[in-house]
């Protein structure tokens, strides 16, 4: 057993907490099929093979949208996800995800809700939650104000890989053979950006740029950056929150380009999910998030690895 | 060439040029981008560290470096005089090259030594060593609220934390990555 029995028992009370807090604030918990037809199409994520034509989640978002669509205005999952090829001390092939919706509500909401559920799970594993950086408000920023300060230069989002990787070369990044925008900027985002969240206290960022955009639509009044933000606290990636992009036809283009992406880059093509297509219609204008409950148990108990805080977990990547 | 997927601690790349040998890495996954190798590589020629966030598919140059057994014979005043056991060859390799190792580096030891360009950059000692204790204060009661340690002197000159009841003439076997006492293997 990789967990201690004081970190499965610590686990556990975390979790109820959890549970409660959401039933509390009017949720609705559901369960959506683990094995799939069309599991996530984003390029950097691998689904592990469930026999005839089916995978296992990598997210489940799909499923949760069509519940959202079909009426069900708030609700949360709890539950395991697989991903293919992740495996280190902040990733185990199989782990906890804690998804939620908000119809009708707006991606600051989700980022108050954050705030809320992480003082409650301190609290609940005994722990105090100002010594986690949960006493004042959590900082709120933007990709944007972080490039500018740590990497240098003003990023758009409408410039295109060419600009970008001369700004991120100017700026001293060595960004060896990335072609592609998002490699470009996730290789400054780890060499400049990342150690600086790292070493603060928890930290919202909001505003991604658009190529970055996965499932988020585009701010209303600048749409080279998306409705996204990330939940950064201890050196950990804690949350991911959309407000989520409810066009069916920008969908449809988007999943398109995920495909052909895959495809050039000799990856397993996944069905596009028609049914999710066909429910975006009559999706309200919704802010979705997921949050990984394992990482959330690393902050809490301070755990370095998160095979750790996982009864059967595996220490991976050292 | 080398891949991320290659990257384990000890694997020798060039980067820019220089001999690096990886002695940390950790995957990482940002922001649902491209998964990256976080290293860690100490440079084979200063010693000195270089962190690199590698992108899963980047291409590595390998370092063409060779590893070669010999045996440690004796010091002169700026070097080490090791003996390649196949040949008989004697080279000397600078005491900094060595570093630290010396402590638990005891003369007739056999080493891997590292070549880059015909020229000696790194030497690798087995991880445990077994050494008699020379030198150990009798009198020694040690610290009996920290686990009661005390220090002894190994023929190296190195002083190794051992339990109080180690005595001079024991031979202990020692962690050469730690410096470390793991257990008494008995008495010389």
């Amino acid at each position: 057993m990789a967990a201690s029995r004081e970190t499965v028992e610590a686990r556990a009370r975390i979790l109820r907490a959890v549970r409660a807090w959401f039933e509390a604030q009017g949720f609705l918990e559901v369960e959506t099929p683990a094995r799939v037809r069309s599991p996530g199409q984003e390029v950097h994520l691998d689904a592990v093979p469930s026999g005839s034509g089916h995978w296992l989640i990598t997210s489940p978002e799909y499923h949760m949208k069509r519940l959202v669509a079909a009426g069900l205005p708030r609700i949360v999952q709890i539950g395991k996800c697989w991903r293919a090829n992740e495996s280190g001390p902040h990733h185990l092939g199989e782990f906890t995800m804690i998804e939620w919706y908000r119809a009708h509500e707006r991606l600051e909401a989700l980022a108050d809700d954050c705030e809320a559920l992480l003082r409650v799970a301190a609290t609940a594993a005994g722990r105090d939650p100002g010594a986690l950086g949960l006493a004042a408000p959590v900082a709120r920023t933007t990709v944007r104000d972080l490039w500018a300060r740590h990497v240098g230069g003003e990023l758009t989002g409408s410039e295109d890989a060419t600009a970008l990787r001369a700004m991120a070369t100017a700026a001293g990044v060595a960004v060896g053979s990335a072609t592609e925008w998002d490699d470009i900027f996730f290789q400054a985002f780890l060499d400049r950006i990342e150690p600086q969240l790292a070493a603060a206290g928890p930290t919202f960022v909001f505003d991604w740029p658009a190529p970055l955009g996965a499932l988020a639509r585009a701010k209303p009044h600048d749409p080279r950056v998306v409705e996204r933000f990330e939940l950064y606290a201890g050196g950990l990636e804690l949350a991911n929150a959309f407000g989520e992009l409810t066009d069916p036809v920008e969908q449809r283009r988007r999943f398109e380009e995920e495909a052909r992406t895959r495809r050039i880059r000799g990856k397993e093509v996944y069905p596009i999910d028609e049914a999710l297509l066909a429910a975006l219609p009559k999706m309200p204008p919704t802010a979705g998030i997921a949050l990984g409950f394992d990482r959330l148990v690393m902050l809490i108990l301070g755990a370095g690895n998160i095979g750790d805080v996982v009864a059967f977990g595996e220490r991976a990547g050292e | 060439m080398y891949d991320t997927s290659d990257i384990r601690k000890g694997l020798k790349i060039m980067i820019d040029g220089s001999p690096y040998t990886i002695v940390e890495f950790q995957f990482v996954k940002p922001g649902k981008g491209a998964a990256f190798t976080r290293t860690k590589m100490k440079n084979l020629l200063t010693g000195a560290v270089l962190e690199r966030n590698l992108r899963s598919g980047d291409k590595l140059e390998p370092a063409d470096v060779e590893s070669k057994k010999m045996q440690y014979l004796y010091a002169d005043a700026d070097s080490y005089i090791f003996m390649d056991t196949t040949t008989y060859d004697q080279v000397n390799i600078p005491k900094p090259t060595v570093g630290d190792s010396a402590d638990y580096m005891p003369e007739n030891i056999n080493v891997d030594v590292l070549f880059f360009n015909a020229r000696a950059v790194d030497v690798a000692l087995p991880n445990f060593i077994e050494q008699q204790v020379i030198e150990a204060d009798p009198g020694f009661r040690g610290d009996t609220a920290t686990g009661a340690t005390k220090p002894v002197k190994i023929s190296t000159g190195a002083s190794i934390n051992v339990p109080l009841f180690i005595s001079v003439g024991d031979v202990i076997k020692i962690d050469t990555r730690t410096g470390q006492y793991v257990e008494r293997v008995g008495r010389a």
